[in-house]
């Protein structure tokens, strides 16, 4: 058996995220270096603040300030800081209760060692240097031994406020497509379409997935199928494609599912050699391999007459 | 499949559960690979074959081997073609049984295949499951599932509740509990480590790793004709804790609590308990929200401390409790499941075998 394939895989996902009036107030605030909680009906101040009541969902928006002050109320020493945390040195992460407020916040405090830090110290907003509207604004809190600060009194309301947020995320993984797609692969390579038969039904999966969805069992016989094989459906495509590795492509282009010789599963490629407005069901092809590549380019027409529709139309 | 019998409440057991050994990477297969053999195993225990189940559930989160859509794929492994009736939860597999539970009830289905796998290694699940926070106040700061459990563990020690050594007594009962049980990744001693995020210590944090369970959930008598002693499920209810971190009082757990009450747990004692407690601190939480004292086993499988797949961690927990009923271990089992930060959100289920 082959080795199983690994590859990096980087997941990225920017979401343009509305906000409500209360966090836009909020978010708003941390850019002006004001810190708003909002106060429930039963008269508790909650920081962050949310839009509905925890407890009672009543609709709240009864904003008022809050002092960049504070007390730990419970904490846990990061001794090695990861990827997007708000610190790259060693830090403690705090729940702070604010003066003023009746629900902490989640954010990282700079102290020089776990020594440092207890439950009950006070500590104080240490803003950062080019706010945006983002909890990252606090740059973190710091150790502070001084009166509680007195807010002045800020009314909530701002000029411009924030109407939405970009939330990046990125993850990293190691990708193994497992034991039936690896086997797939390493077959490409070769210039082999090297399929998969289910033991019960007798059908060839191309690409293999390791399983029979009809039967719900494990493929493992391999067959070598195609390389030639029938256009089953396809489509034009009138939009260029945005991933530079298919930059060169011109529109239109045609998509095809590809049934091919001996596999009961049609696959999908590209077609070329033949004008986009000449493909048809039934028009039999063989892939193109390009120098080095580990997969077909595309599929071009073989000049063979075309498949009877008896032939393919299972497999549409 | 529909049922004849009148209206009204039905018996429900679980009557079969298969897992797979959990492994620090199954890099050698894909996820339905990983998967597939534990649905053989759970249909073999009952003798039913695809086309016998009346609803097919399963949980599982795409952001864990960050593969798009793998719950479909994963289906192939069922075999799910002609469709069958089928639904699929992001979260833990627990989740589903209970969505398979109220379809049994309802009558529509007298037969459920309940399964959920994890593929942790692919990813690094800490940072992974920072993306199930608060997208404006949390996620920005990319507060790791360690930290936050870090955070609950502090609470508990200021709070008198626990200190290091009583944490770490869990981990160690834990993991020499494993020893029994073949499908645990960490099985028997394991050093108690470093602080990864103090006041939590390696010992006190779950093994990363990969893996799969499977159920068959029945009604009535046909519960009773595919086991010779069916686990009753006699209650079972999840709720949730607010959403803001520092709204909660991280010591405790009023959401475990009221669904156990639900649930039935608090009529009659138990003699087993199976928690999901990730971490060595939460299972101090649990116990105390769920009222438990030294007379019942807690986590003779070795719970998540010794096997954490996750969205299939809180699945073993019902079926362990199950499989404990079945072989004559126990006569009345609490199972909990839990997901999300600091045990944001928790499942009860109350399982009893018939007098014996």
């Amino acid at each position: 058996m082959p080795e199983a394939l690994k590859a990096p895989l980087v997941v990225e996902f920017p979401f343009t995220r509305s906000l409500g009036p209360v966090q836009s107030a909020f978010l708003t605030g941390l850019r002006e270096r004001v810190v708003l909680g909002v106060r429930t009906t039963d008269g508790r101040t909650l920081v962050p603040p949310v839009e509905y009541d925890p407890v009672t969902a009543d609709e709240i928006r009864d904003l008022v300030e809050i002092a960049p002050t504070g007390t730990v109320t419970t904490w846990a020493w990061n001794h090695a800081p990861r990827r997007g945390q708000p610190l790259s040195t060693p830090f403690a992460w705090v729940l702070v209760r604010l003066d003023g407020a009746d629900t902490a916040l989640l954010h990282a405090l700079d102290a020089p060692g776990p020594d440092a830090v207890r439950t009950g110290m006070r500590v104080r907003i240490r803003w950062a240097a080019e706010p945006t509207g983002a909890i990252t604004d606090i740059a973190c809190f710091e150790p502070y031994d001084g009166e509680p600060e007195q807010p002045r009194g800020h009314s909530g309301e701002f000029a411009d406020p924030l109407t939405g947020i970009v939330a990046h995320a990125r993850l990293d993984y190691t990708y193994s497509p497992g034991r039936a797609q690896s086997a797939y692969i390493h077959a490409l390579s070769e210039r082999r379409i090297v399929g998969e038969r289910c033991p019960s039904c007798r059908k060839v999966y191309v690409p293999p997935r390791g399983a029979c969805p009809t039967c719900g069992v494990a493929t493992a016989e391999q067959v070598q199928v195609g390389p030639r094989g029938t256009v089953t459906t396809f489509c034009i495509v009138n939009i260029k494609a945005s991933h530079t590795a298919n930059l060169d492509i011109d529109v239109p282009y045609v998509y095809a599912h590809i049934a091919l010789d001996g596999a009961d599963l049609a696959l999908h490629a590209r077609i070329g050699g033949i004008p986009y407005d000449q493909v048809r069901m039934g028009l039999r092809v063989e892939p193109v391999w390009t120098e080095g590549a580990r997969f077909p380019d595309h599929y071009r027409p073989t000049g063979e007459p075309d498949a009877d529709y008896e032939t393919y139309k299972e497999l549409l | 499949m529909t049922s004849q019998e009148a209206p009204g409440p039905r018996d429900i057991a679980v009557v079969a559960f298969a897992q797979t050994d959990h492994r620090r990477s199954t890099e050698d297969s894909s996820e339905v690979e990983m998967l597939m053999p534990v649905l053989h195993e759970v249909l073999a225990r009952t003798g039913l074959k695809t086309s016998d189940i009346g609803f097919t559930c399963s949980g599982s989160s795409d952001y864990l081997a960050g593969r798009a859509f793998s719950f479909t794929l994963a289906l192939d492994g069922v075999g799910a073609w002609p469709p069958i009736s089928e639904s699929h939860v992001e979260t833990d597999g627990a989740w589903a049984l209970y969505e398979a539970w109220t379809k049994l009830l309802t009558g529509e289905a007298d037969t459920a295949l309940v399964y959920s796998y994890g593929k942790c290694s692919p990813g690094s699940v800490r940072d992974v499951l920072t993306r199930q926070l608060d997208p404006y106040y949390l996620a920005p700061l990319w507060p790791d599932a360690v930290a936050l459990a870090a955070l609950q563990a502090q609470a508990l020690i200021d709070a008198g509740h626990t200190d290091e050594p009583a944490l770490a007594a869990v981990g160690a009962r834990s993991r020499a509990d494993a020893r029994t049980n073949p499908h645990a990744q960490l099985r028997g001693p394991a050093p108690q480590g470093d602080y990864v995020v103090r006041p939590l210590r390696a010992g006190d944090c779950p093994p990363v790793g990969d893996g799969a369970a499977a159920v068959v959930l029945a009604a009535g008598d046909r519960a009773r004709r595919l086991c010779a002693r069916p686990a009753w499920i006699r209650g079972i209810d999840h709720r949730i804790e607010a959403h803001g971190l520092g709204v909660r009082d991280l010591t405790d757990s009023p959401s475990a609590r009221l669904a156990a009450e639900n649930a039935g747990a608090f009529e009659r004692p138990v003699d087993t308990a199976e928690l999901h407690a990730p971490f060595s601190s939460q299972e101090v939480v649990l116990r105390r929200a769920l009222r438990l004292d030294d007379s019942v086993c807690v986590n003779p499988s070795g719970g998540a401390l010794a096997a954490n797949p996750i969205m299939a961690a809180g699945l073993i927990r019902i079926g362990e409790a199950a499989a404990r009923i079945h072989r004559g271990a126990s006569d009345r089992a609490l199972a909990h499941a839990t997901s999300g930060p600091c045990l944001q959100q928790n499942l009860v289920a109350v399982l009893e075998g018939d007098p014996r």
